[in-house]
């Protein structure tokens, strides 16, 4: 039997909607990636002495640097709400609405956020 | 009475190298539904129109399409809510194109074949009826309501990507049984669930699940074997089976 087989093509994802919401998901864990290095990085200079540190967060507070925080924060924070809204389809079937654990895990990553944050204040 | 242009993507394999569009003026009422339509082609304007149909009510499965680039149902949607056109209707995408709007589907069937989609029972024939509570129901109910219809293939880009994938309706019927409290095939079928194209080729795109008619989430299905083939693996070093 002759067929004919229509081949996907490199930009599949940008037809749809619904695949170029998926295609950031994946792609933000690039912004999640280089802010743990910039992280990481932050703790070798510490590591090096005050003046290493000071340096590191010279560069922190310029433009570029608070720019790209702003972009990452703003990629993790959709990682995250689409990793709460995925999640009741990774776990074995529980008496609770689906809803109800995308609503515990979006509230329990809230108050934890609100924890490191005062505690990195005092 | 108003009109919508239908464009359908054709194919005739004794003719054309390549798929082409062809445009139709088509007549609607607000109840007339798309496979409606491409019934009105055939018996009014084209002959020649070649696609599947069957049940006309969303049960048989059989007249899954692209509508506008989405995995749609022709008889589930209507002509209206595509007004004022054009409607672009293409064979389900990720498939071997046949004629027109027919898919070729023997590599799903193949791979359906290959889940062993039956219940297997060590239960003696005319021995005692096998009751199930609600709860054991439950369990699989909603993944035994798949009609074969390929839309979650369609929708799927893992599938696309690489056809050995085993795609979400099979491991959603393949769940139904393994979660089936009278069934003890579970063993047989994981192999399956953990080969490098089963569970593991799926990234949770989801897609399958949003356009599935029937509410089976066969994303749901499939993950939830992510969580079975771990614990199979991980099982088989405290209790290791025979041939391992």
């Amino acid at each position: 039997m002759r067929t004919y087989r229509r081949y996907v093509s490199g930009t599949w994802w940008w037809r749809n909607p619904y695949y170029r919401w998926y295609m950031l998901r994946e792609a933000s864990c690039v912004a999640i990636t280089v802010y743990a290095l910039i992280l990481l990085v932050g703790l070798a200079r510490l590591r090096q002495g005050e003046v290493a540190y000071e340096d590191w967060l010279e560069r922190l507070s310029r433009p570029w640097a608070i720019a790209f925080h702003a972009v990452a924060f703003v990629l993790v924070a959709y990682h995250a709400w689409t990793w709460f809204k995925i999640m009741p389809k990774t776990l074995p079937r529980l008496p609770v609405p689906d809803r109800a654990i995308v609503v515990a895990g979006v509230a329990a990553i809230g108050v934890c956020s609100t924890l490191l944050w005062w505690l990195a204040r005092i | 009475m108003r009109t919508i242009a239908i464009e359908c993507l054709r194919y005739h394999p004794e003719h054309d190298d390549a798929p082409h569009w062809q445009r139709y003026e088509v007549p609607f009422s607000d109840d007339l539904s798309v496979l409606q339509g491409l019934q009105y082609i055939k018996d009014e304007l084209d002959g020649s129109l070649t696609f599947r149909w069957s049940c006309r009510m969303a049960i048989c499965g059989s007249c899954g399409m692209m509508l506008n680039g989405v995995p749609s149902l022709g008889c589930e949607h209507f002509l209206r809510d595509y007004y004022p056109g054009p409607l672009r209707v293409e064979p389900l995408n990720h498939f071997p194109i046949v004629r027109d709007l027919a898919i070729d589907q023997s590599d799903f069937l193949a791979k359906l074949e290959s889940a062993k989609p039956w219940l297997m029972v060590k239960r003696e024939p005319g021995g005692a009826p096998q009751r199930q509570t609600p709860r054991q129901l439950d369990q699989y109910y909603q993944y035994s309501q798949c009609i074969n219809c390929l839309l979650c293939y369609a929708a799927c880009p893992q599938y696309g990507l690489n056809q050995s994938f085993t795609g979400p309706a099979v491991l959603a019927l393949l769940h139904r049984y393994n979660a089936d409290s009278r069934d003890c095939g579970k063993a047989e079928r994981m192999q399956l669930v953990n080969a490098e194209d089963g569970v593991w080729g799926c990234t949770l795109v989801g897609y399958c699940s949003e356009v599935c008619p029937k509410g089976v989430d066969p994303a749901r299905a499939v993950n939830q074997n992510k969580i079975e083939s771990t614990k199979d693996y991980f099982l088989r070093f405290l209790a290791p089976r025979s041939g391992q």
